[in-house]
């Protein structure tokens, strides 16, 4: 080493690189579900279990990169033993648990939390909703037509989303998403209270003037469509959005050397969003504005006019 | 994190009132001026720049006291001062009922409009100041003062209630109980004017406490007999006897003693006192910190008793605490006021103050060694934060909301940390049980109803007020020690338990006032309320004001009880004004199943209980047909 070669400000271990330990044998954990037994690792919850036996239950404020907030209460079921339903998304399981999640009790919840939400906001553009919905024999229509909405005008306050709350179930995960779990930038927080609670920069100040980087990882978890690109927004207002034309490419971002996965939405020849996938190990479907909305350079530059 | 601010900057008296509660900031990164010799250019994070997120709530309310509303300005400076978004800041203040974010003028009249207040000519107030001073929430007396409907203010036994609150350098509260629209005027102008007086409102014992000086009482036995305010008069009637006692056997036996008295709960969860002890005291070894705190925040309608005792025993609050940490190992206590009751956070601040004093609280407590201190605060209007979790959140400066069940209080509570919550009533019976033993105190009252119990009986009654009987009496005969029925004399219902309680009729008044006895037919003790209402009451009203309360109050997390509770109001409007969608069955049908859904699946007690003061109505009456 030359004198001239800057000490390393930790110093480098001599002799062998220890080995990492072994990863802890997760005890499992055995319950019953619909009346068939199920075997989990200690810390799953019922709805990991559900899955694992096939069982399909519906979710709206739950996505597998975000801590469980269980405020949808669309997941619930019963557990014997138990007072009250409880969320399966959030609920360990815990060895001897009895649960029924298709009773007469866990239906008449479901299609209860989906009749309030269709009623009180525009799941128009929620994907998951008819299914849901169908599945239940959801009938928001019941509760009349002067039932109190949260409608709103949309806020278009810049170039790149479109924040339209009277679509929003409040499920909290844009919240999560901007804050501790994904991006720690805490431009938006849950403000107001009961149903009045809405999600807001400080004194709903426009995004512009808040906090906000545009990474645009609560569009990317949101579930309802309340939070949009503008490219896509735009699209769908002059009635020209279709998914079936639509393909979707897979690629690696252009930009920094972290190499986050893309996943290109075209269609007819043009790039009209992009996502990235939730299974994928660097993004967990996070991006960065880069990534998220710098494509335009991709396209074909119009020649300028002399 | 980078925090990013507006352009709004604080006013001087803004900054003022925030380093007034936090102290002065220390550098430029937290506030202050700043030295780039002593600051650095790199602010260090970490855990310490998080670590001041508890503040929260006691600076908001300073700038609410002093300036009288929240400006961005001033939200900007709390978050600069405690290091937190200013985005979730703004969603913590605008959670609670009492701060406002919009500017409003200094002086305040809070007037209750809730259930037992509207037996006693709430709505007349009401109209009278509205074609004295305009509609409620808007600017009056040349903008300098505001009056505002209210939900209950815990002044039930002297209803109507009014809270008048003047913001300034000096902030003052008063209140105002039986209020007239005259009185409320009279205390606007005096506010406006700065003549408030700064000495509390004396309220009289004898007023609230009906029974006060009776020999028979025994948790009431000092209220209106010895001085609130005098720890040598407290001492003189047993006081801190049991903590004596409590220290020279140990906090096993405290906790074996607690078990065998069968105490439970009186905040309304009916919870055994014991077990909750134990399973903090299990933990011991585990070196967590332990906490308890007392549960003050006491907002059921109709529901007064902690007040009353807060306001005339305090001492016996602070050792009742003082013997749950011994017990349960906490160094830390606190006491969560709600934001309403002025007058009792001052009797329990001069009681802090005065036990710290005689080294009852703090470091070597009566010299045996024990360590433990009280933290007094304030809630600031909202109903939810009774909720022993939601007021875990609001402590430690979060918005209000209850946390999913389990990890309970007891293994994972405030801080995350093992916790133990109790009621002011709960805690009050705690040196009584230490005195004469857990098994003398198990054989007062029934077999599974342990020990004496308070009534805040109020609404249409001779004598309303707190009462104090051991468990066993039926409803008949309570309401007569309350002189009978007042209003018109025909009793209609009776609302047991509060808004989240159950209705019963006159013919069920022989029902024991226990919890296997109340259970039996179908209603609840609750938080000990017995309201009365005459015939000459619109039960409907009654039902539509409790469905409106839950309206205002549910937090919003949840879905079921965050639009249950609007639809469940709206169904009963449509049904009063005769206007079903469908037939009234239908309707009624819909009710229930709403009721239902928020029972089974809220996230907590409120959603869960909701509707059961109207399904109890439903399934006693038939209202709508």
């Amino acid at each position: 080493m030359s004198d001239l070669a800057p000490k390393p400000l930790i110093p480098v271990p001599r002799g062998p690189v220890p080995e990492a330990p072994p990863p802890r044998k997760r005890a499992m954990v055995e319950l019953t579900i619909d009346g068939q037994k199920v075997s989990v690792p200690e810390g799953s919850t019922i709805l990991d279990a559900a899955r694992q036996l096939g069982i399909d239950t519906p979710t709206l404020c739950f996505l597998e990169t975000l801590a469980p907030v269980n405020v949808c209460r669309v997941c619930v079921v019963e557990l014997e033993g138990s007072r009250v339903l409880v969320p399966a998304c959030s609920r360990k399981a815990e060895p001897g648990m009895s649960i029924k999640t298709d009773s007469e009790r866990v239906r008449l919840s479901r299609r209860m939390v989906l009749e309030f939400l269709a009623s009180s906001v525009d799941v128009s553009t929620a994907p998951q909703f008819p299914g849901y919905a169908k599945r239940y024999g959801a009938d928001p229509e019941r509760f009349g037509s002067k039932a109190e909405t949260v409608a709103q005008p949309p806020k278009i306050d810049n170039d790149l989303y479109v924040r339209d709350y009277s679509k929003c179930i409040l499920c909290y995960k844009c919240v999560e998403a901007c804050g501790v779990d994904a991006q720690n930038t805490f431009a938006i927080a849950v403000a107001g209270r009961g149903f009045d609670a809405h999600i807001s920069t400080e004194f709903d100040t426009p995004l512009t003037n808040s906090a906000c980087v545009y990474c645009g990882n609560c569009i990317g978890v949101c579930p309802t469509g309340a939070l949009m690109f503008k490219s896509e927004y735009d699209m769908r207002q002059a009635g020209t959005w279709n998914e079936s034309r639509q393909t979707k490419t897979d690629t690696i971002c252009p930009y920094c050397g972290v190499g986050c996965v893309l996943t290109v939405h075209e269609q007819d020849g043009s790039i009209v969003k992009i996502t990235s996938p939730l299974d994928q190990s660097v993004t967990h479907g996070n991006l960065c504005i880069k990534g998220r909305f710098g494509y335009r350079f991709v396209e074909v530059e119009k020649p300028r006019k002399k | 994190m980078d925090i990013h601010f507006t352009a709004d900057q604080p006013s001087a008296e803004e900054k003022a009132a925030v380093d007034q509660e936090l102290g002065a900031p220390e550098t430029g990164w937290d506030g202050g001026q700043r030295h780039v010799a002593s600051d650095g250019r790199v602010a260090f994070g970490g855990h310490d720049a998080g670590s001041h997120r508890h503040k929260l709530l006691p600076a908001l309310h300073a700038v609410q006291e002093h300036i009288g509303w929240i400006s961005p300005g001033a939200i900007n400076y709390i978050s600069q001062r405690l290091g937190l978004p200013p985005a979730e800041v703004y969603g913590v203040a605008s959670f609670y009922q009492l701060f406002s974010l919009t500017k409003r003028p200094p002086v305040v009249a809070h007037v209750c409009e809730d259930i037992a207040c509207m037996t006693r000519g709430s709505e007349e107030v009401c109209r009278k100041l509205e074609n004295k001073l305009g509609p409620a929430g808007k600017p009056c007396m040349g903008g300098k003062a505001a009056w505002l409907r209210s939900p209950c203010l815990g002044l039930c036994e002297r209803a109507p209630a009014a809270l008048v609150s003047a913001a300034g350098k000096s902030p003052r509260e008063r209140v105002l109980a039986p209020a007239t629209a005259d009185g409320i005027e009279e205390l606007l102008r005096e506010g406006i004017d700065g003549k408030l007086p700064a000495e509390s409102d004396a309220l009289s014992m004898k007023a609230s406490i009906p029974q006060a000086g009776s020999a028979n009482l025994v948790l009431l036995r000092r209220l209106g007999k010895s001085s609130a305010t005098s720890l040598d008069e407290y001492r003189k009637s047993d006081g801190y006897e049991a903590l004596r006692k409590a220290i020279e056997i140990g906090p096993e036996a405290v906790v074996r003693e607690v078990i065998d008295s069968k105490l439970l709960g009186r905040g309304g969860a009916a919870f055994p006192t014991g077990k909750k002890w134990e399973a903090l005291l299990n933990q011991r070894k585990r070196g967590r910190p332990h906490y308890v705190i007392c549960n003050a925040d006491e907002s059921e309608p109709g529901t007064f008793k902690d007040r009353v005792v807060m306001e005339g025993d305090p001492f016996a609050v602070l050792e009742g605490m003082t013997i749950a940490a011994l017990a349960t190992g906490a160094k830390k206590g606190y006491i969560y006021l709600r934001g309403e009751y002025p007058f009792a956070a001052e009797r329990l601040a001069h009681a802090i103050s005065a036990a710290r004093k005689a080294g009852l609280l703090g470091e070597n407590i009566l010299g045996r060694g024990l360590n433990f201190d009280i933290e007094l605060r304030r809630g600031a209007g909202a109903y939810i934060c009774g909720e022993e979790t939601a007021l875990f959140n609001s402590i430690e400066g979060y918005r209000g909301e209850p946390r999913n069940k389990p990890p309970f209080p007891t293994q994972a509570g405030l801080f995350r940390q093992p916790t133990s919550v109790n009621n002011v009533e709960t805690l009050i019976n705690v040196p009584e049980i230490i005195r004469m033993g857990g098994t003398a105190y198990a054989k007062i009252g029934t077999t599974n109803s342990a020990g004496y119990r308070l009534w805040c009986v109020c609404g249409h009654v001779a004598r309303p007020g707190v009462y104090e009987t051991p468990f066993g009496g039926t409803l008949r005969e309570l309401i007569q020690m309350a002189g009978g029925v007042a209003g018109n004399g025909r009793l209609q219902a009776v609302l047991l338990g509060g808004a989240a309680g159950a209705f019963v009729t006159p013919k069920e008044l022989d029902v024991p006032l226990t919890f296997e006895g109340t259970r039996a037919i179908g209603a609840t003790l609750g938080s000990g309320v017995v309201m009365l209402f005459d015939d000459s009451v619109d039960l409907k009203k009654i039902l539509l004001r409790i469905a409106r309360f839950f309206r205002d109050e549910t937090c919003g997390q949840c879905v079921p009880c965050r639009v249950g509770v609007v639809r469940q109001q709206e169904t009963l409007e449509r049904l009063i004004a005769q206007k079903p969608l469908g037939t009234t069955e239908t309707e009624v049908r819909m009710l229930r199943e709403m009721g239902q859904a928020m029972r089974d699946a809220s996230i907590c007690g409120l959603g869960q209980t909701a509707s059961s003061a109207l399904e109890s109505a439903l399934n006693r009456w038939s209202i709508f047909s």
